[in-house]
């Protein structure tokens, strides 16, 4: 009995542990980004590539097809009403305030995030890291930062590709395959939404690029230096990550709305 | 130098990219204002019922936007809703008499305030009133008479 009440007491001591472990990180990250963003862009260039660049495939072929299969959805229930014109209204609801964002950041996840996690690891399993240290080079400044970085940048940038890919793969459907006019399918559109709204979509695709970029960071940089703990952190990486964005988007949206 | 060169070319497309998906969805999607003026004059209207009207909505006159609503509150003492909407003062030449119905763009559209020009010689300047207005059209009322029309003229058809 006493040891069970031990163990508890442990692991949530454990858990509070590295929470404030993680929240420093976040503060030490953010203490170098200023100093990285004046004197070494380039690197922060770099990454924005890597992140975000090589992301752009994966985006634009999802985002063309949840814009297109919500236009589907939108029409096959819209047409009971006779209310067709409002295909577009749906899709780009949808598309701009919640799946833009939340779909972006999962996928970025998935194809960025792993790959910052497992390069990180990877480094740190081949200590890479401690010998930048040995030449007294800060591998958090020089390594983690530009990561960081990259990742902030280019996931606001991601998230709005997908959401006017998925406009267009809308209009593909509705204008194109449903013969809806495409005066009134826009029209409704800019009607109905409101800068507001597009500004929502753009506060959370900042938050998650945050959040996104940080949880890859982060578990690349404590992974455990062997074959299996970088297998571990980059599983870790994609869980934690969609787990906080879906919990991060409720918040956002519960404060905005 | 050359692998930098298409990381910078690669960086500066995507970037190029993002920042003209951001401006056609703020620009674009969005309806935003189409109403943009540097000066404007108030003017006031009493409804019975102003339906679903609510600020910001558009005053248009032959279908053209011309001003905004900027208030819709209710007067305590006359039990009417008081509209105070702003028109672009480039229409300065509007008569006095014209008259302001509420109207609903489509069957599940939005609602805005359609003006009717009057022939009067005298113009709405700030802070004139509309005496003449027409009420929101709500849906439930009409589909009431509908029913009670309906209704009657089938009994009369049963007495014939």
């Amino acid at each position: 009995m006493r040891r069970s009440f031990q163990d508890i007491y442990e692991n949530s001591s454990e858990f509070i542990r590295t929470f404030g472990a993680f929240q420093l990180f976040f503060l030490r990250l953010l203490r170098y980004s200023p100093g990285i963003l004046l004197k070494r862009f380039d690197l922060v260039v770099k990454q924005v590539y890597n992140t975000g660049a090589l992301s752009l495939v994966i985006i634009m072929v999802c985002g063309l097809f949840v814009g297109a299969v919500l236009a589907l959805q939108a029409y096959s229930n819209m047409s009971v009403f006779n209310a067709e014109d409002w295909t577009g209204v749906a899709a780009a609801f949808a598309l701009v305030k919640e799946l833009g964002p939340v779909l972006t950041a999962i996928l970025f996840a998935g194809r960025a995030g792993t790959a910052l996690t497992s390069e990180i690891g990877l480094m740190k399993a081949t200590d890479q890291l401690s010998a930048m240290e040995m030449m007294a080079v800060n591998p958090v400044r020089r390594v983690l930062v530009p990561r960081f970085l990259g990742g902030v940048i280019a996931m606001p940038l991601l998230a709005a590709i997908f959401s006017g890919i998925g406009l267009f793969g809308a209009h593909l459907v509705g204008v194109e395959l449903f013969q809806v006019d495409v005066g009134s399918f826009w029209q409704q559109i800019q009607l109905t939404l409101e800068i507001g709204d597009v500004r929502e979509g753009i506060i959370k695709s900042c938050v998650f690029g945050v959040a996104a970029s940080l949880i890859a960071v982060w578990e690349g940089y404590n992974a455990v230096p062997t074959a299996e703990g970088v297998g571990r952190a980059t599983t870790r990486t994609v869980v934690i990550t969609a787990i906080a964005i879906l919990v991060f988007d409720f918040m956002i949206t519960a404060a905005l709305i | 130098m050359r692998q930098t060169r298409s990381v910078e070319i690669g960086t500066g497309l995507f970037v190029l990219l993002g920042m003209s998906a951001l401006f056609f969805l703020t620009t674009q999607t969005t309806g935003g204002d189409d109403f943009q003026a540097e000066s404007v004059y108030m003017v006031e209207a009493r409804f019975e019922n102003v339906g679903s009207l609510r600020e910001r909505a558009p005053v248009t006159m032959s279908g053209v936007t011309i001003g905004r609503v900027t208030d819709v509150a209710f007067d305590p003492v006359s039990l009417e809703a008081v509209v105070q909407f702003v028109i672009n003062a480039k229409f300065d030449r509007i008569p006095d008499d014209t008259d302001a119905s509420i109207l609903t763009s489509g069957i599940l559209g939005s609602q805005y305030i359609g003006l009717q020009a009057g022939g009067s010689d005298m113009y709405l300047e700030e802070g004139s009133e509309i005496l003449f207005t027409q009420s929101a059209i709500v849906l439930e009322n009409l589909i009431g008479k509908f029913l009670v029309n309906s209704g009657s003229s089938s009994s009369d058809e049963e007495s014939n």
